[in-house]
């Protein structure tokens, strides 16, 4: 049963043993065709979804970006720069810019500290299995509700007459209820509080896993040789979870890069443009102003910071 | 030889499954209105919000009827929130894919004819020599309907009467002087109660219609010129957003209004945290399902002092129009049409809680609630008033003008620099 395949591979590789071969198998010489084009037939469903569901659509988005209102109009002129000119010089793009670069590096690095925090938590000796299985359920709820679910607790959690006020006022932090998200110089901390309350826990899990992992032996060395906590936790600890954390950090910053649902779901890139991120931009000009053209511009712009992002992911994922 | 074979099946079977995906990509595409020969059944598709939001099944109810009247033609429904409904439609206006027959708002039909993604129903009426002299009215672009409306539902004063018993206030306020008085007597009750809710948030920016510039017409008032173009710099509007920023600077606003949305009014309404809303009338189940006690009534909005003349009435409509790209327009409109008479218009408003479009039917208010009744004396009494119907881009109008507003009342800028600055951007676009 192998030895065809073992003299097939033969014949694939090199001429002087195909020469030597008699033929084993009628029609054999369209066997090597077959052959290479197997693999694209098994390939071709995923081929085929890449290239419908994602390299159409941006070629699609990239071509609109350079288009004379897309869409909209029957037959579009080509544009050139025009649209990004347009879109680079709106103050609402540029406030968009400032806003979404706050909120990614502020929910990324909260993310990192906090799930760093809890990961270690709960992979500490001191508390028991079940303590430390019922905290693990509680920190992880945040993360097991859907952003609308999140965004409808905080909006009456955060209410000028919710909860949160409720208590500042009663221990007199506030003389009266901040209204959180609807006050133009809170806002941007409000979605980015909520943000990062409701992203930590996938962090703390990735973590946590990579904190399992460190062998207790560097620990009990470091031990040994008369280390303290904190010159374990930053000489093996950290050093150790490093490729997890860089790793987690950038596709953290891709991924709130791109949230939306949380903004327009609290406060829709208000109050006066104070949580304006690209998303919500790029959203209001294809489906409020019909801008296509506009929109792909901006999307295309993002897509670009996205993408040095991604390669940035990607030579890290190759260095490790 | 058997394995061989084998490899072969698979190597097929991997083609195949291409293929097979390759084909299911392209029906996909394929868009609206099943083809069918001349003998078969027609197909129509029918995206609306409407029945999401009806009793389950009662719209399904009236759809199987209008199949048995019609054994040749049948309906599919394409049926999700508003939200969702208008950004597939959207993407389908952009695309030419509409599904055959579409629910609209007025505030979309402009757009989407400009697009010509909508077919002209006035020549679709005259080829089905169908009389238009029952509908109460018709949205027009460039003399041409692309919408009728079906249900129509108005956007009265909803008043708190306990909170207004409470704070002395003895009558529902009429005109603005008696407004801002019981707004005040109420906001002074203290705990948590404040007098009016204005929810400002741009996402949806329809605060700016239904409680702004409701205001602008339950008094007359226009905020555009005769021919069509944008006013906004006349001195009634002036005189409607001065009022409102003075609601604001007296403290008797809902705080959180620049990014409160309309459910969070109609919570705070339905929690006795509001005195007096401007909302739609089928909020009232919603609000007496959600607090039992809350005892309420609605009103017309109030008007500028000393106006006597006939009250606008703010509103907005469950619209019907058929895709330009429809190959069954015929089909399609004996659908409209059957949705339009008289019994089935009655029946659809019923269930609604909205009132007809067709101008003949009756709803059945017999088992309703009464205040559907008062409802509908004050709709017959006002003339429906809603300006951004048929309006370009009316969301965006709608949200520049949100923006605007908000700047001047967070001291920015004036009420007439707001005013002048929307003025503006309002005319690139009207």
């Amino acid at each position: 049963m192998g030895q065809p395949d073992l003299r097939t591979r033969d014949s694939s590789v090199g001429a002087p043993a195909a020469d030597a071969a008699p033929p084993l198998l009628p029609g054999r010489g369209r066997r090597p065709v077959s052959k290479r084009l197997a693999p694209f037939g098994y390939l071709s469903p995923t081929l085929i979804l890449i290239l419908v569901l994602m390299v159409i659509p941006i070629l699609m988005v990239i071509s609109y970006s350079f288009q004379d209102n897309v869409i909209v109009e029957r037959n579009p002129v080509f544009s050139g720069l025009a649209n990004y000119a347009n879109v680079l010089s709106d103050p609402d793009f540029l406030v968009a810019i400032k806003n979404t670069l706050i909120f990614i590096t502020v929910s990324t690095a909260a993310h990192l500290v906090l799930g760093l925090t809890f990961a270690i938590l709960l992979n500490t000796d001191v508390v028991g299995g079940v303590t430390k299985a019922v905290f693990r359920i509680i920190y992880i709820l945040p993360w097991l509700f859907t952003i609308a679910v999140v965004a409808v607790i905080w909006r009456l959690m955060l209410d000028p007459y919710g909860v949160v006020n409720y208590i500042l006022t009663s221990v007199h932090a506030v003389q009266k209820g901040v209204d959180w998200f609807g006050d133009p110089s809170t806002a941007l901390w409000a979605v980015t509080f909520v943000n990062i309350w409701s992203g930590y826990p996938f962090f703390m899990i990735s973590l946590l896993a990579g904190l399992q992992g460190i062998s207790t032996d560097m620990y009990e060395a470091a031990s040994v040789d008369g280390a303290n906590a904190v010159q374990k936790f930053f000489g093996i600890t950290i050093p150790q979870l490093r490729p997890v954390l860089i790793s987690m950090a950038v596709l953290d910053l891709i991924w709130t890069s791109q949230q939306f649902a949380l903004i327009w779901m609290t406060t829709g890139g208000g109050p006066l443009n104070a949580t304006e991120m690209l998303s919500t931009y790029t959203y209001k000009q294809a489906f409020s102003s019909y801008e296509f053209a506009t929109a792909s511009a901006s999307a295309v712009i993002v897509l670009l910071i996205t993408l040095i992002l991604a390669v940035f992911y990607v030579r890290q994922q190759r260095v490790r | 030889m058997a394995r061989g074979s084998g490899k072969f099946l698979k190597q097929l079977l991997g083609v195949a499954t291409a293929a097979a995906l390759i084909s299911t990509a392209a029906c996909g595409g394929s868009g609206s209105g099943e083809s069918s020969d001349s003998s078969g059944p027609v197909t129509l598709e029918f995206a609306q919000w409407w029945a999401p939001e009806l009793p389950a099944g009662a719209f399904d109810q009236k759809i199987a009827e209008f199949e048995q009247q019609n054994p040749n033609i049948k309906v599919k429904l394409l049926s999700a929130p508003y939200a969702s409904t208008k950004q597939q439609l959207v993407s389908g206006s952009a695309s030419r894919t509409l599904p055959d027959v579409v629910g609209l708002d007025g505030a979309w039909v402009n757009d989407f004819a400009k697009q010509g993604a909508l077919a002209d129903l006035t020549s679709i009426m005259a080829d089905a020599k169908y009389d238009p002299k029952e509908l109460v009215s018709q949205v027009k672009v460039d003399s041409k309907t692309y919408m009728i409306p079906v249900v129509n539902f108005v956007y009265p004063l909803f008043v708190n009467k306990d909170l207004l018993t409470r704070a002395g206030v003895q009558s529902v306020p009429t005109d603005r002087s008696e407004f801002m008085e019981a707004a005040k007597k109420t906001t002074a009750l203290g705990g948590n109660v404040t007098g009016w809710a204005l929810p400002l948030d741009t996402a949806v920016p329809n605060g700016v219609q239904n409680d702004v510039l409701s205001w602008l017409w339950a008094s007359g008032g226009s905020m555009l010129t005769p021919d069509g173009k944008p006013n906004m710099t006349s001195p009634e509007v002036q005189s409607t957003v001065d009022y409102v920023k003075s609601l604001n600077d007296a403290g008797v606003v809902a705080p959180g209004s620049l990014t409160m949305k309309e459910q969070d009014k109609v919570e705070k309404f339905t929690n006795g945290q509001v005195a007096m809303v401007i909302d739609s009338l089928a909020h009232v189940n919603l609000v007496k399902k959600n607090n039992p006690k809350l005892n309420f009534t609605i009103a017309p909005i109030p008007a500028q002092d000393g106006y006597t003349g006939k009250r606008g009435l703010p509103y907005a409509s469950w619209g019907i129009g058929i895709a330009d790209s429809s190959e069954h327009k015929a089909e399609a409109f004996k659908l409209v049409q059957f949705l339009m008479s008289q019994k089935t218009n009655g029946e659809l408003a019923t269930l609604a809680n909205g009132f007809p479009g067709n101008n003949t039917a009756e709803p059945d208010l017999s088992e309703s609630d009464p205040l559907f009744k008062t409802a509908f004396d004050m709709y017959k009494q006002s003339s429906p008033a809603n300006q951004f119907v048929g309006l370009p881009k009316s969301e965006d109008l709608m949200r520049s003008f949100d923006e605007n507003l908000q700047l001047a009342l967070t001291n920015k800028q004036s009420v007439a620099d707001a005013l002048n600055k929307t003025q503006q951007s309002w005319s690139s676009i009207i």
